[in-house]
């Protein structure tokens, strides 16, 4: 891994639970090794400068910006992307709450903001609405208003808890 | 046939069913153009200009395609082209038509104009060999203000254009205007100028080409809102026949209008493509979106408006100049913004003499193309401001001066020309009003300047034309004229129906909204129901998704085919029912007896005497089940309308605007989906509230522009967008299928009227009013400052 | 928007990361969290010839309490600052409380307390914090270890004392400074701050004995402001008039820059809400 110098590297990288080797140059990003040699193409890009957020993914359960690192700083640690959501045609929790508030338009955005929220729920399951409105100030949505994304999020994280209730009782 | 019903139970329309789009999207599977991957495939890039006016004097690519990974570099002339032309039926002292070469040859005319384009390997090689591209240039003096432009020997953007002017158009010019006004007890005028801003869909243009052997033809799979269009006009400049181009049309994310003029990347790659004789891919990156696509809304009206002793409006009078930038774009031309403001400011409002001017000027800024809205966000917050300056001269409240002169009777032909439709524009007002009175905001204004604290309501009233049909734009005078909608529909032998639609949906839902409408019209299930959409070899011709025409002209279309589908139901199955044509009705995916139900025939039994029992059919019927139906845009097209009103407070010490309170009451008739109608109102109210309040592109003295990145262009997050309240009416229309009337665009039209209203009226104490978009909170301090220190 | 080519090395500790970065030069830079290096690369603003990734020094991941000083290794994010508990920053309220006003959760995720000292923005919450609370940070290269006060870090527009191979390894804030905080102002949340204003109050009895201010976004480096600590070391009864007087003396003190994006004026007037504001907060702790 060492001394390398602009040569391709073999990376063995943790994604979804498989691992995965690419040989790839050491300035490929996360986002673009997911998406083009992994061909994960739900995580999206569209700035490449870590503010819209669109290609947020968890690394080791903490929602980052897979655009501002590099793949070779993801080995050894486990990266989710929105495919592991959900379980093949049955959407997660999270899925269901965002169609069923209108959460998404063009969609283009929604994988950010599903790893994002995700990743912040798992943290803040007792987040209260103008919490989870700061977590989703993290991404840029141009299509919603954001409003519906929060109310999914929160919708979401109120069932999580009932659940929860519901199996400690 | 039901009747379609707002919340009626039993139909489809009027339904807020879940997203037919959304499995896909929620679980990555969709297919934006940048998930297409094809063997063989190569990734472009442009060479873009460094400088905002000039000749170029040198463009040496040897060491481009000398770094590793570049295959190929190419210019102007070693792909040699046809250019893009916009053209408008009008005469040149109205118009001048200009030239948009797909690749700069001798001349440019903004920063980031595209001069060459590199084929690498892939995205990071290429971005390597754009760094060993030499271009020189013998720099000129940029244009780039009104004042510049206009000037008396001011450097021209276009030979063409002799004074930088493309459009200069005067209309209506009511006789006696000017005695109008010199006699008026009130008159009050309005100077205001909108920012520069980008539609910013997340995501950016993009479009990946390669050759189809098989089908001899060139597959152009692109992020368009206008795949006909794109198809007609990248077979005019590659000079093939059209029907060797194919345009498809992935999943598309947003567009806001961006998308729905053709992208000269998009020509060039196909070129590329051709040349290489490989795939090529072309994802714009963000940087390019910002500075070198296309954006809008920089314009400057100049208004005055005089009123008689009891508020109602006597004349309208203003000048409208919109800095269109380096080029003219196709289709719309650089005449679209002043020849929409210029028709339609009266608005909502009796008008009884109207005169404007609308002019577009060239700048050596980043062209524009149509943004959601177009000019109306700028037109009624100028009308607004109008009506709110005389309310204070009279002595009057802002509503009710409005309510004076609203238009209450309908259909209503205007000074303007435009006949509106049914609409409920005073009742919108009235509730959006009583909504913020009963929630006590007007007694929280008293208390709160009481503690020396700014708070603020202001309101909107508008209302937004849609489905221009081909007659509304061809009195518009566009040399091309896209009204109509084709539809057509087909039910295979499962029973299952596929309809197709020439609008373009990204992000607008019409995979579920056109859906419901098929399903109520034949009495299936939504899952039952396909939209197909975006593929030129799937409808002959279609105008795509612009002016908040698809549900209104596309989804009458889809009706009209699905009607037409329905009557070859029912006209089989009463042949095998042997009954007679009128007692038969089709209701849940059957055909039955009127007068007994139960005896009825599904749609598979007919479907298999359709296509695999054709003799069974009556004799004079064709076997196989599909229709054809287009649509039109009916006389002025149908109007929506809305009223919003808006709390705002304004932050002593960093000037800082919070909205408190958001209020849409919105009306387009039939919502075919309650849900998605809220959702577009309030994504629209976010990218108004972006303009009023936040986004702007500017240039430094080189033509530099000042926003390259999401640092400066300041896209506002969840933190700023406030929750928002929408309130419905249903006034439903006479000229469309379902009673629908469009919806895209009302939210960003009516919000920076609302917003800048709440503004100045939180701004009274001080005197100050702020009629300039962005609002920027150095600019409210500025205000709030000029109290302190008057003091 | 892709980064120009450079090589990777990983390095296994402190001594190897430092000794690796002399070795290959002044175009090798440390990669810790990225989220600064990483976009200028992106836009080909920035091109080390080499990265040395200290991502895995664990041993320079700490938030730790030790008589009256706490100490952040520089790997530590400012998410885990963020999420610190009660305990381990106690009269460090201002350093947690500080970490929110760092651009979004998915940034505090990655970076790091040394990636911020070591960029060295100005409107930055770690350059301020520790210019505040005349934090010692403590760096390591081949030529040993070293202690630079927070005060002559910072040289210039994003200029710090370090040399290329110096490495930051921890900050230590040297005592409690239980009536601290720190406010910004930018139109959008998450924005870098057009004005940082971070203030430490030495509270007796109801009135003000002491103070230091800090600015950000009105010089090209964390701006102390001894006319605007002049008035908080009279003594005055710690009430708004004090506090707004000592915004007024903090923005007649500053020369902002002009432009291009917010003019002087504003940032002063900012300075003057600013310095009120957390004058107010801090007092509330």
């Amino acid at each position: 891994m060492d001394d390398a110098v602009n040569d391709k590297v073999l990376l063995s990288l943790d994604v979804n639970g498989s691992e995965h080797e690419v040989l790839v140059e050491p300035r490929r990003t996360l986002a673009d090794v997911l998406r083009h040699d992994l061909e994960l193409t739900g995580t999206h890009i569209a700035c490449e400068h870590g503010v819209c957020g669109a290609c947020t993914v968890l690394v080791d359960g903490a929602p980052v910006r897979s655009c501002l690192m590099f793949a070779a700083q993801a080995e050894g640690r486990g990266v989710r992307t929105v495919e592991s959501l959900g379980r093949g045609d049955e959407l997660s929790d999270l899925q269901r709450a965002f169609t069923e508030h209108h959460a998404l338009q063009c969609g283009f955005c929604t994988p950010g903001f599903l790893m994002l929220a995700e990743g912040f729920l798992a943290a803040r399951p007792d987040a209260s609405r103008a919490e989870i409105r700061e977590a989703v100030s993290s991404n840029l949505c141009r299509c919603t208003g954001y409003q519906t994304i929060v109310d999914a999020i929160e919708d979401c994280a109120a069932r999580r808890r009932a659940a929860e209730r519901t199996r400690s009782a | 046939m039901r009747e379609p019903g707002f919340t009626a139970d039993g139909t489809w329309v009027g339904a807020s069913v879940k997203r037919k789009e959304d499995p896909r999207l929620l679980t990555g599977r969709a297919r934006f153009v940048d998930d297409i991957h094809l063997p063989r495939m190569l990734h472009a890039q442009f060479v873009r200009s460094s400088v905002a006016a000039g000749e170029i004097t040198s463009v040496d690519l040897s060491r481009v395609r000398d770094v590793p990974g570049v295959v190929a570099a190419f210019t102007a002339a070693d792909l040699d082209l046809g250019d893009i032309t916009a053209v408008l039926d009008r005469p040149r002292s109205e118009f001048v038509p200009t030239a948009m070469p797909v690749l700069a040859r001798d001349r440019v005319r903004f920063v980031g104009e595209p001069i060459a384009i590199v084929l690498a390997e892939d995205a990071y090689a290429v971005e390597d060999g754009l760094e060993a591209a030499e271009v020189t240039y013998r720099a000129g003096t940029p244009v780039l203000s009104e004042e510049q432009a206009l000037a008396p020997g001011a450097p021209l953007v276009h030979d063409e254009a002799a004074d930088n002017v493309l459009l200069d158009v005067s209309m209506f010019a009511t006789e006696g205007i000017d005695d109008i006004f010199a006699d008026a007890p009130c008159v009050v005028s309005v100077r205001a100028t909108t920012g520069r801003q980008n539609a910013l869909p997340l995501e950016t243009r993009g479009v990946v080409a390669s050759w189809d052997a098989r089908a001899g033809q060139l597959l152009v799979q692109t992020c368009t809102q206008v795949p006909h269009v794109v198809r007609t006009v990248l077979a005019g400049c590659l000079g093939r026949p059209e029907n060797t181009v194919r345009v498809v049309v992935p999943d598309m994310g947003g567009g806001f209008g961006i998308k729905c003029v053709v992208g000269r990347e998009e020509i060039a790659v196909a070129a590329a493509s051709l040349r290489v004789g490989r795939p090529v891919k072309w994802i714009e990156d963000r940087k390019d979106a910002l500075t070198a696509s296309f954006l809008a809304r920089e314009q400057r009206y100049q208004a005055r408006a005089a009123f008689d002793e009891a508020g109602r409006i006597l004349a309208l009078d203003a000048d409208v100049l919109c800095d269109m930038g380096a080029y003219s774009c196709y289709p719309f031309s650089a005449g679209i913004e002043p020849l929409m403001a210029s028709a339609e400011m009266p608005g909502v409002y009796r008008v009884p003499a109207y005169r404007v001017r609308g002019r577009a000027i060239t700048t050596n800024k980043a062209p524009t193309a149509p943004y959601r809205g177009v000019s109306r966000p700028q037109y009624v917050m100028v009308m607004e401001r109008l009506f709110e300056r005389a309310a204070r001269e009279l002595g009057l409240g802002p509503v009710e001066i409005r309510r004076r002169n609203l238009i209450t009777t309908f259909p209503y032909t205007g000074v303007n020309g435009i006949t509106y439709d049914p609409g409920s524009y005073l009742e919108s007002l009235n509730l959006a009003e009583r909504v913020l009175t009963e929630e006590g905001w007007y007694e929280r204004q008293r208390e709160l300047a009481g503690q020396g604290r700014f708070l603020g309501i202001g309101y909107s009233c508008f209302n937004e034309r849609t489905g221009y049909g081909s007659d509304a734009f061809a009195k518009r005078r566009m040399a091309v004229v896209p009204g109509f909608d084709i539809s057509e529909i087909r039910m295979d032998t499962s029973g299952t129906v596929v309809a197709t639609t020439g609008t373009m949906s990204h992000g607008q839902s019409h995979e579920t909204t056109m859906a419901q409408i098929v399903a109520d019209r034949l009495g299936l299930d939504l899952d039952h129901v396909f939209i197909q959409q975006g593929d030129t070899d799937r409808v002959a011709y279609g105008w795509g998704t612009f002016a908040s025409r698809s549900i209104t002209i596309g989804g009458s279309a889809v009706g009209l085919a699905a009607g037409r589908l329905g009557d070859k139901l029912l006209h089989i199955g009463a042949h095998l029912l042997r009954t007679r044509p009128d007692n038969v009705e089709l209701s849940g995916g059957r055909v039955r007896k009127c007068d007994d139900h139960t005896r009825s025939l599904s749609y598979v039994d007919i479907a298999e005497v359709a296509y695999l029992k054709a003799h069974l059919l009556p004799k004079d019927v064709d076997p196989g089940l599909t229709a054809t139906a287009s649509f039109d845009g009916i006389g002025d097209g149908t109007f929506s309308n809305a009223s919003h009103g808006v709390v705002v407070e304004l932050h002593a010490g960093t000037g800082q605007v919070e909205i408190l309170r958001y209020a849409c009451v919105e009306d387009c008739g039939v919502a075919i989906n309650p849900q998605v109608v809220e959702g577009q109102a309030r994504g629209g109210i976010a990218q108004g509230i972006a303009g009023a309040l936040f986004e702007q592109v500017t240039y430094d003295e080189q033509g530099e522009p000042s926003a390259a990145s999401f640092i400066d262009y300041k896209v506002p997050t969840a933190c700023e967008i406030p929750d928002i309240s929408i309130h419905h009416l249903e006034t439903p229309s006479a000229f469309t299928g379902n009673g629908a009337k469009g919806v895209g665009e009302g939210g960003t039209i009516g919000a920076p009227a609302a917003v800048l209203n709440a503004v100045n009226d939180a701004l009274r104490p001080t005197g100050v009013e702020l009629d300039d978009t962005p609002i920027t909170p150095e600019r409210v301090l500025g205000a709030l400052e000029v109290r302190w220190t008057t003091r | 928007m892709k980064p120009p080519p450079f090589g990777y090395h990983r390095a296994r500790d402190v001594a190897g990361a430092t000794a690796l970065v002399a070795e290959l030069g002044e175009d090798a830079k440390f990669l810790a969290g990225g989220q600064s290096l990483i976009p200028m690369m992106n836009f080909r603003l920035a091109r080390p010839a080499h990265l040395v990734d200290i991502a895995r020094l664990g041993e320079l991941s700490f938030l730790r309490r030790d008589d009256d000083r706490l100490h952040v290794g520089a790997l530590t994010t400012h998410h885990e600052v963020e999420s610190a508990p009660d305990r381990s920053v106690r009269g460090f309220e201002v350093v947690r409380e500080a970490m929110r006003w760092i651009g979004h959760l998915p940034i505090r995720t990655r970076g790091t307390a040394g990636g911020s000292l070591a960029h060295g923005d100005a409107t930055a919450e770690w350059c301020l914090l520790a210019v505040l609370l005349d934090a010692e940070i403590v760096t390591a290269s081949p030529r040993g270890s070293r202690v630079i006060p927070a005060g002559e870090a910072f040289l210039g527009f994003f200029t710090t004392l370090l040399e290329p191979d110096e490495l930051i390894v921890e900050v230590v804030f040297p005592k409690p400074a239980p009536h601290a905080a720190l406010t910004e102002f930018a139109e959008r949340r998450g924005d870098f701050a057009i004005v940082a204003a971070a203030v430490d109050l030495d509270v007796a009895g109801g009135r003000v004995t002491g103070g230091r201010v800090v600015l950000g976004g009105v010089a090209p480096v964390p701006l102390r402001v001894p006319a605007a600590e002049a008035l908080l070391g009279a003594g005055e009864r710690a009430d708004a008039e004090l506090f707004a007087a000592c915004g007024r003396a903090a923005a007649e003190a500053v020369d902002p820059p002009d432009g291009p994006g917010p003019g002087a004026d504003y940032r002063r007037s900012l300075v003057r809400a600013l310095v009120a504001r957390a004058c107010e907060e801090a007092l509330a702790r």
